[in-house]
């Protein structure tokens, strides 16, 4: 079962939420943030080209306008690989665990994995930035203590969602892990 | 095994887990209730079984039917398939097997169910069949996993006889693909050893999906006999097409016995010699702590030791800093033969020696303009004209006699550098060590400068501390470590006021005099410590487990990572478990060598505490250096 919604994140932007609901113990969200836009990517490059320029006829060495070209090529190529994300998703499979996932603009996927017997709980939190803004986070258990928390950690946080779409993820997380402490709780 | 007891149940629970059919799993008829079917999406009301997860492997999915063999880890109700044992089968032979592989691994392995892989209606006759087989290997809970051929629709049942659940309900299978091969060949890595893990002895009692790791790795016995063993079972694995072997591998396993001990006899009969000779006379072994050369060989020298020791590894830790130290030696070996080809060809050592004197010359002119300078007016500061001549007199006439010993060493210098460049041959790290033993050789006389400018201007420093407190009328008490009040006589007193005021009028000149000999031994300290940089980063980079995680990447596993597969509404969910790489940063920090140890033992702010007080600072402690 699967389908669409829109959001917007917490700067305006626009969102999109996909959910797949494959069984009931196992949900996909998927947040999609808006592409690289080619309106920016013009606007870097002629500033940067027009700089080298600048410089060229300043100086009169044409290695600048090779090395503008080079700059522009690798810094395009590392910001596609290394800083845009196209999308975040988080898998969550009872009796498994949650996966997170972020995809980048060239095609890399970095994958974390936690497993269900370390997840604690999943919450919305509160952080105050320049205004207040709100995310989901995992809780981490703490081995040496029961009731401890070890870690907090954050998802979604490239895209960052509004409070709405968080809403909408977290409700469907509890049930899972709802149903995951019935079962754990029960021998 | 309770056959005889148990038969009245499998009679009675025969008709209820019936027919492997086709079709949906809740299509099925029996006279015993049981809770409404899967499809249903009442999750909170409906009364159901835990979820068994089961780890089926992909080389598997395309077997014919059998029997299920693996590992039930029950505190993750996970069943961790194996392999599949074929028709037709003895019974007490597959338990022989089991009870081998146990031995073998210390793996507790069981039949854990059926594998029924048919075309559509063909093989009706095969489900009784395996509904009996349930009642010969009793195992709870038993799977039965289905697959049609033409269709390649999954089915999945788990049932249980006994439990805190009614007597034939069916659990909930999620069946979990993983690759075995990959799987039995990586390392997990898990992000913080807890201290309190016990490894080794232990049976199999890794947490989460570790266990899976563990299982199949421990279950290696299993997978050496392939299809075209005369054994009396017959399994299917991912090794069961052929065992992986290759012809070079086996060489060198069968080579590297008696190469690993004549090169470890050879070695021990090297440091032998080192030990011995490094003894016996006193400056030898002055001169063998201060060249870093020297370091960098006994450095090398245990590293081989290891390498070639005869011992296994014991551990795949071990293991990989074996390989990686032969790696990093033979990488270090090949760019240092490149340099001394670069070296040796067009006369460069020729030329390097010609330039090597012109280049002192210049050095020592321009301290001696540096000097002069001094002795004048240096940025319109005004000195104290005599101790200004007599400083710069001093040390003008140590440059003389320092240039004068390099120009007697003129004619031997290319002699020299050719005898010194065949030690490239040893690796480029020596090289570079060498390299920097010359620069602090060629630049000693800046060192001597350094220390006579900073033992005058210690003594000055802390001759003005204690009459300062002289002249506010106290004193240091060694005995306390603290400053106390003391009465002085009046001549006392007057002396004390008057040298008092003679140093500190003399103090910027000598100040002066140390801070540009120490910048100029800072700039020494600093090109020798580039070259140090290098040496450590060829010695301790992990080339092999980086070379690995770029080939193999699943060989260097960080975690695991699941992949939903096509689901069809009714059919029990599918994931698919990938290997998560290593990241490259945490490769290069889990497997990083131990480098040569001449780091240096001051923090910033030890450092500039001693340059102000004019203490000696000395950058390459090695260890077990007396302090000076």
């Amino acid at each position: 079962m699967e389908d669409e919604q829109s959001f917007s994140d917490i700067c305006g932007g626009r969102l999109a939420l996909q959910r797949r609901y494959y069984s009931p113990s196992c949900r996909e969200f998927c947040l999609s943030c808006p592409r690289l836009s080619l309106r920016s990517l013009t606007a870097v490059t002629c500033t940067v080209w027009l700089a080298a320029y600048g410089l060229f006829t300043l100086c009169e060495n044409s290695m600048i306008l090779s090395a503008a070209i080079f700059i522009t090529l690798l810094g395009l190529l590392g910001y596609l690989h290394f800083v845009k994300i196209d999308q975040e998703t988080l898998l969550i499979i009872d009796s498994l665990g949650i996966q997170m996932t972020s995809s980048y603009a060239s095609g890399k996927e970095s994958t974390t994995f936690i497993e269900m017997g370390k997840v604690k709980d999943v919450v919305i939190n509160e952080a105050i930035y320049m205004k207040v803004i709100y995310y989901l986070c995992i809780l981490l258990k703490d081995p040496v203590e029961p009731h401890g928390i070890s870690q907090v950690v954050p998802v979604f946080q490239s895209t960052k969602p509004r409070l709405d779409c968080l809403i909408e993820v977290y409700r469907s997380c509890q049930e899972i892990l709802a149903h995951q402490k019935a079962a754990s709780a029960s021998p | 095994m309770g056959l005889g007891s148990r038969g009245a149940a499998a009679a009675g629970l025969g008709a209820a887990s019936a027919a492997v059919r086709p079709g949906p799993p809740d299509a099925v008829r029996h006279p015993v209730p049981t809770p409404p079917p899967k499809g249903a999406a009442r999750a909170s009301s409906r009364p159901h079984g835990m979820v068994v997860k089961a780890f089926f492997p992909t080389c598997c999915a395309s077997a014919d039917s059998g029997l299920l063999v693996g590992r039930w880890v029950p505190e993750q109700s996970s069943a961790v398939v194996l392999a599949v044992v074929h028709f037709p089968f003895i019974p007490i032979q597959v338990k022989e097997l089991l009870a081998q592989v146990h031995q073998a691994g210390r793996v507790g392995l069981a039949v854990l169910g059926t594998w029924c892989h048919r075309r559509q209606e063909a093989e009706e006759r095969l489900g009784p069949f395996l509904e009996g087989l349930g009642a010969i290997f009793s195992h709870e809970p038993w799977l039965q996993l289905c697959r049609e051929r033409t269709s390649g629709l999954w089915s999945c049942k788990a049932t249980r006889q006994q439990g805190p659940t009614r007597p034939g309900v069916k659990d909930q299978v999620m069946l979990v693909f993983y690759d075995q091969r990959q799987v039995l060949l990586s390392q997990l890595h898990p992000p913080a050893a807890l201290p309190d893990r016990q490894a080794g002895d232990a049976t199999a009692s890794a947490e989460g999906l570790a266990a899976v790791f563990d299982t199949v790795a421990r279950s290696e016995a299993l997978f050496r006999s392939d299809c075209f063993d005369e054994g009396p079972v017959r399994l299917s694995h991912w090794q069961s097409e052929g065992v992986e072997a290759s012809i070079l591998a086996e060489l060198a396993k069968r080579a590297s016995g008696p190469v690993c001990l004549l090169l470890a006899c050879l070695l021990s009969l090297i440091s032998a010699a080192r030990t011995c000779r490094v003894f016996k006379l006193r400056p030898l072994s002055f001169i063998w702590s201060k060249l870093s050369v020297c370091g960098q060989l006994g450095h090398r020298l245990e590293q081989l030791a290891l390498v070639f020791s005869t011992q296994k590894a014991e551990s795949p830790a071990q293991l990989m800093r074996k390989a990686n130290v032969l790696v990093s030696v033979l990488l270090d070996v090949a760019l240092g033969l490149a340099l001394l080809s670069w070296l040796h060809g067009k006369d460069r050592i020729g030329q390097l020696a010609e330039a090597l004197v012109p280049v002192a010359d210049h050095v020592a002119e321009a301290l001696q303009h540096l000097l002069q300078w001094l002795m004048g007016a240096p940025a319109g500061l005004k000195m104290n004209r005599a101790l200004d001549q007599v400083l710069g007199r001093f040390f003008l006439y140590h440059l003389h006699l320092w240039i004068s010993y390099v120009h007697l060493l003129s004619p031997f210098i290319e002699h020299i550098l050719w005898h010194v460049g065949l030690s490239a041959c040893l690796g480029l790290t020596v090289a570079l060590s060498t390299l920097s033993d010359i620069i602090a050789l060629l630049t000693f006389h800046i060192y001597c400068f350094y220390v006579y400018g900073a033992r005058l201007y210690c003594l000055k420093i802390c001759g003005l501390s204690s009459l300062w407190r002289l002249f506010r009328g106290k004193k240091w008490n060694v005995l306390r470590q603290r400053v106390d009040s003391c009465s002085y006589d009046l001549d006392q007193l007057f002396i004390g006021t008057l040298l008092f005021t003679v140093l500190l009028f003399l103090l910027p000149t000598t100040a002066l005099y140390y801070l540009v000999f120490t910048l100029l031994r800072l700039l020494v300290v600093a090109v020798q410590g580039l070259i140090h940089l290098l040496v450590d980063l060829v010695n301790s980079l992990p080339l092999y487990s980086l070379g690995l995680r770029l080939c193999r990447p699943y060989r260097l596993a960080a975690g695991v990572k699941f992949r939903v597969l096509e689901h069809e509404a009714g059919r029990p969910l599918r994931l698919l478990m990938q290997i998560n790489p290593l990241p490259y940063g945490r490769v290069v920090h889990a497997y990083r060598l131990p480098s040569c140890g001449c780091h240096p033992t001051h923090s910033w702010g030890s450092l500039c505490r001693k340059l102000f007080f004019g203490e000696l600072i000395y950058p390459w402690r090695q260890r077990g250096d007396k302090q000076d």
